[in-house]
């Protein structure tokens, strides 16, 4: 069975078994080579994995990018306290479907990286928070950690080796702020899922005051591949700042949206005309959307040669984030999908910073008063002010994550605004 | 981050231009305020964390890339801040135009106006016009229970009452619920704050009109109360304080920063017991058996009696009288050869003792100068009700002293025998009725004045309010009846009197009044009386 779409280009790693009910099983995934990179962690010792890792070049998927093993080099070397490691399975940015997949069809992957990383780390527990609505999701998870109990690759001295790791799978209570790493350690502890102020960082102070670590899902599922096959072969695909592959979640208006598995670095209109079947029928590409709504939109033309890697992104404008793509063709009415999405952040605006508190309502308000014919010309200055007293002022993120899309769109798209305030037409919107 | 070579003690760098040298580890917002600049804020409050969420003291630090903020960003050596630069104003005023997005400017109707630090900064740093069109948010008010109003359109979301309620009070009555902007304050279920033993402080350190006291709902406005630092009469704990009064009448008493004794807290049982300062019952003029008579005159005759006096003197008086009442009156008692004078005062069971302030805790005495009393060497007699234990004053049959106890539970043929009884007080008591000479004393609100604590802290209060009619305060009147009989000079001030009575007891030895200044001094401690 093929996974819903593929696509010959694809460079399947992680999504590799993707399709195949069986890989969910322990016997499946080790009948697809599964778990055998334990044992070659175990002998490579802490540092050895810790330096292939940095050697791979493998950059956080949880949308930072930040070089994972250069993170995992953070955690204290010497024992002492318990250290924890964190997968961070919270994907809740709009856009983004991807550590679901590798969570639904590979658990054992994830978990393969997880018991790696926990030994490199020093971790003998570790937890994976996972997205509240995730419900299937989560089963599935749970099932293949107790198999993985059952077959000793977890629990206490994991193959004779005396290393000990615990999985402990905790669901959200369905806010996207939890995905932030301190917030999730927040709501991890029982408290409120309020991001807190770094320093202290995880590695310093995580977890219940803990050395810890979080890691995105896929950045977790990369570890087998590096362990088992170098980090040389990892570097063969991607780009040498990007190097790797990853899952790009493409969602809007393609004829084939999904989950694709392609080298970093990949073309985006490649990515959009090729992998995804192009545009639907008779429409024309407005914009783009490349990492989750949290960063800025490109335009037709910046889309045209831009490089979906972390630098190639930049390059074009915006941000790789998470490389959850939405493309939006000529029928897009892009006031009112800046709105939803400001209205996204607003809703889930853990609400502790005032910027971010007050600047995500009134920033929707503004926008809704705009799509409804009732906007002026100086909302949109008043838009432009309010996200940037957003940005750079507050506690985590997602605060810049509304002056993005609203200031992005502002100056990209500002014919369609001013059409909406002078006229109430919807001019541009096919 | 700390290296590993010697760390300095001190860090040296500059704020607005000006040198500034603390010590490591300062954070930027207490290095401005060591030198008098104020940087605004909400949420950080000096006895709570700071979570750093309310961004108004955001400023700038040469070479950052983002406005740091100053209540969790400690000082480094070399380091240049901005709090008035372009970029600094340019902050706060836009973070004070977020707070006014949704705040329904009532302040013509709001306790809080006058105190209040969305007043305040808004008029020194805000937009001239505020932005929003928008419909405004709206919550409505909440009874959180005991003394607390909630009026959810003021809150500015600081959840310093949240931190007070877990962190100081660690009585987990407050929360957070909802996100975004739509959070708000609440308690859980219905059980509100009602019996925390210290919730009112969240009245106070509510940096705005949403936490309000319903006594003091509608009393007055924060521009019309005299302001007067006092010393909490309730308990032996000393609680410093301030009177907040208006013609005449105490409105409020609110605590006085004292890292020694109280912190910036007060428990609720002290707060709410003021209501007795104001009492109208009050003896106004010295009576003599019954007829009003001037102060000189009183005084003279009684003078003149005391010394014909020939029977033996006993004396009582109460835990609420000051250091210099009692001493006088102790010194009076040995110059008339009398005996051990007693003293009554209530007692309950058990101390609340505030968790994240453990110096703090109501106690068990619940009167202000029970160890003043100790020091000077007085008995204790009566039960925890402060009654009873009087038998042998209630019919003594020679000189009798009364001083500050109204001697409620007594009936009405109390000295009754007395050759002669003399009545200190300041309210009119049934057995004042007996007394041949009733001199009316002004209450700990209305003198100057010194309590010694639980802990053995000596420390002044101020009168607040005056007094009615010719009261005098207690030191007075037995300072000048001591100087008579002695031949010597009468104290004309609590401080001299004070210096009379602490010459013969060691524990209060050299200490004056400018070294207690408004904080108190300890006393010396001795065999005699037990440490705390
Ligand atoms: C508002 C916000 C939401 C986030 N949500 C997620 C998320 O759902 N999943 C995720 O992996 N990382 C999320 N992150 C990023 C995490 O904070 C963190 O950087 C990441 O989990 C680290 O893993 P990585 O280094 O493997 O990418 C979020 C960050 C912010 C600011
Ligand atoms: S920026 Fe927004 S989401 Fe992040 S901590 Fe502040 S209020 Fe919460
Ligand atoms: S009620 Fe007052 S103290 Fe509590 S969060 Fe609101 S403004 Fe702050
Ligand atoms: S603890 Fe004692 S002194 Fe302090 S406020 Fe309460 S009653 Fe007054």
């Amino acid at each position: 069975m093929a996974y819903p779409y593929t696509h010959e280009k694809e460079v399947r790693i992680l999504s590799k078994h993707f399709g195949e009910p069986e890989a969910r099983t322990v016997e499946g995934w080790k009948a697809r080579g599964g778990y055998q990179t334990l044992s070659m962690a175990f002998e490579m010792g802490r540092n050895a994995i810790i330096d292939e890792v940095k050697a791979s070049g493998l950059r956080g998927r949880g949308g930072a990018g930040f070089p994972a093993g250069v993170k995992w080099s953070f955690m204290p070397q010497d024992g002492g306290r318990p250290h924890y490691l964190l997968c961070n399975a919270d994907e809740s940015e709009p856009g983004t479907f991807k550590d679901r997949e590798l969570l639904r069809w590979a658990p054992h992957q994830v978990i393969e990286g997880m018991i790696i990383a926990a030994y490199a780390i020093r971790a003998e527990q570790a937890y994976v928070y996972c997205r509240g609505e995730f419900f299937e999701t989560t089963q599935i998870l749970a099932r293949a950690i107790e198999e993985a109990y059952e077959a000793g690759y977890l629990g206490k001295d994991i193959l004779g080796s005396g290393v000990n790791v615990d999985i402990t799978v905790h669901c959200g209570g369905g806010a996207y702020i939890c995905g932030e790493e301190t917030a999730l350690m927040n709501s991890l502890e029982g408290r409120r899922g309020t991001p807190r102020i770094k320093p202290p960082f995880p590695a310093q102070a995580g977890y219940m005051g803990m050395p810890s670590t979080v890691n995105n899902v896929e950045t977790l599922s990369s570890i087998p591949f590096i362990i088992q096959e170098g980090a040389d072969a990892y570097r063969a695909n991607g780009t040498a700042e990007s190097p790797g592959t990853k899952l790009f979640c493409v969602s809007g208006h393609v004829r084939r949206p999904g989950n694709y598995e392609l080298p970093l670095g990949f073309p985006l209109m490649e990515l959009i005309d090729d992998v995804c079947g192009g545009m639907k029928e008779g429409r024309t590409l407005k914009g783009v959307i490349p990492g989750g709504s949290s960063v800025p939109i490109l335009n037709a033309e910046e889309c045209a040669n831009c490089e979906m890697s972390f630098e190639g992104v930049i390059a074009a404008g915006s941000q790789l984030g998470c490389a959850a793509v939405i493309v939006m063709d000529d029928s897009t009415d892009i006031v009112k999908e800046v709105r939803r999405m400001v209205g996204f952040y607003a809703h889930e605006s853990c609400g502790q910073c005032t910027p971010c508190r007050e600047g995500s309502a009134w920033a929707e308000k503004i926008l809704r008063r705009i799509e409804e014919g009732r906007g002026t010309e100086e909302d949109l200055d008043t838009l432009m002010e309010v996200t940037s007293q957003m940005e750079g002022t507050t506690i985590c993120v997602l605060s810049d994550s509304v002056a993005a899309p609203v200031q992005s769109s502002i100056n990209k798209f500002r014919e369609e605004y001013l059409s909406r305030i002078r006229t109430g037409e919807k001019a541009g919107v096919a | 981050m700390m290296t590993d070579q010697q760390s300095p003690q001190t860090v040296t760098m500059r704020i607005d231009g000006r040198e500034v040298t603390v010590p490591t580890g300062t954070t930027i917002l207490r290095a401005a305020e060591s030198v008098g600049i104020e940087i605004p804020h909400y949420c950080y409050h000096p006895g709570l964390s700071s979570p750093a969420m309310c961004r108004l003291c955001l400023v700038e630090v040469e070479g950052w890339p983002k406005p740091a903020p100053a209540c969790k960003t400690t000082v480094a050596e070399g380091q240049v801040v901005h709090i008035e630069s372009e970029m600094a104003q340019a902050q706060r005023t836009g973070v004070l135009e977020f707070y006014l997005l949704n705040h329904p400017l009532d302040c013509p109707i709001c306790d809080q106006s006058g105190e209040c630090q969305l007043q305040d900064y808004v008029f020194a740093q805000g937009r001239e016009h505020g932005r929003g069109r928008e419909p405004k948010r709206v919550l409505g008010r909440d009874d959180f229970g005991g003394d607390v109003l909630f009026n959810g359109d003021r809150c500015v979301m600081c959840t310093r009452c949240v931190r007070f309620m877990r962190e100081v009070a660690e009585d987990e009555r407050l929360c957070v619920v909802e996100r975004g902007n739509r959070a708000v304050i609440d308690t859980f279920f219905d059980e509100g704050l009602e019996g925390s033993p210290f919730a009112g402080n969240i009245v106070d350190i509510c940096p705005v009109g949403a936490l309000v006291s319903k006594d003091f709902l509608h009393k007055a406005r924060a521009w019309d109360l005299d302001r007067t630092p006092s010393v909490c009469p309730s308990c032996s704990q000393g609680c410093n304080i301030t009177l907040q009064t208006r013609d005449d009448l105490v409105q409020r008493l609110k605590p006085r920063e004292n890292m020694d004794v109280n912190g910036w807290w007060m428990c609720d049982f002290g707060r709410h017991n003021y209501e007795w300062i104001n009492r109208v019952d009050r003896v106004e003029e010295p009576l003599v058996n019954g007829e009003t008579q001037g102060w000189p005159e009183a005084l003279g005759s009684l003078l003149g009696r005391l010394k014909e006096a020939k029977g033996e003197v006993k004396a009582v008086t109460w835990a609420h009288s000051t250091n210099e009442e009692m001493g006088l009156l102790k010194a009076m008692m040995e110059e008339l050869g009398g005996s051990e004078v007693v003293y009554r005062s209530p007692r309950t069971v058990g101390e609340l003792q505030l968790p994240g302030f453990p110096l703090l805790a109501r106690r068990e005495d619940l009167a202000p100068n029970v160890r003043g009393a100790e020091i000077l060497g007085f008995t204790r007699v009566g039960d925890e009700e402060a009654e009873g234990g009087l038998d042998d004053l209630a019919t003594h049959k020679g000189v009798l002293i009364v001083v500050g106890d109204p001697l409620e539970d007594q009936n009405e043929n109390f000295g009754a025998q007395a050759e002669l009884f003399i009545y200190l007080g300041s309210y009119l008591s049934k057995v004042a009725g007996n007394a041949h000479y009733v001199l009316p004393t002004t209450t700990f609100a209305e003198q100057e004045g010194s309590y010694t604590n639980v802990q053995g802290r000596v420390q002044r209060f101020w009168p607040g309010i005056r007094s009615p009619g010719s009261a005098r305060p207690g030191w007075l009147i037995l300072g000048a009846l001591f100087a008579e009989f002695t031949e010597t000079e009468a104290p004309i001030g609590a401080d001299q009197a004070f210096v009379q009575v602490a010459k013969g007891v060691p524990e209060f030895g050299e200490i004056t009044y400018r070294d207690m200044g408004t904080r108190g001094a300890p006393a010396r401690k001795s065999a005699g009386v037990a440490g705390d």
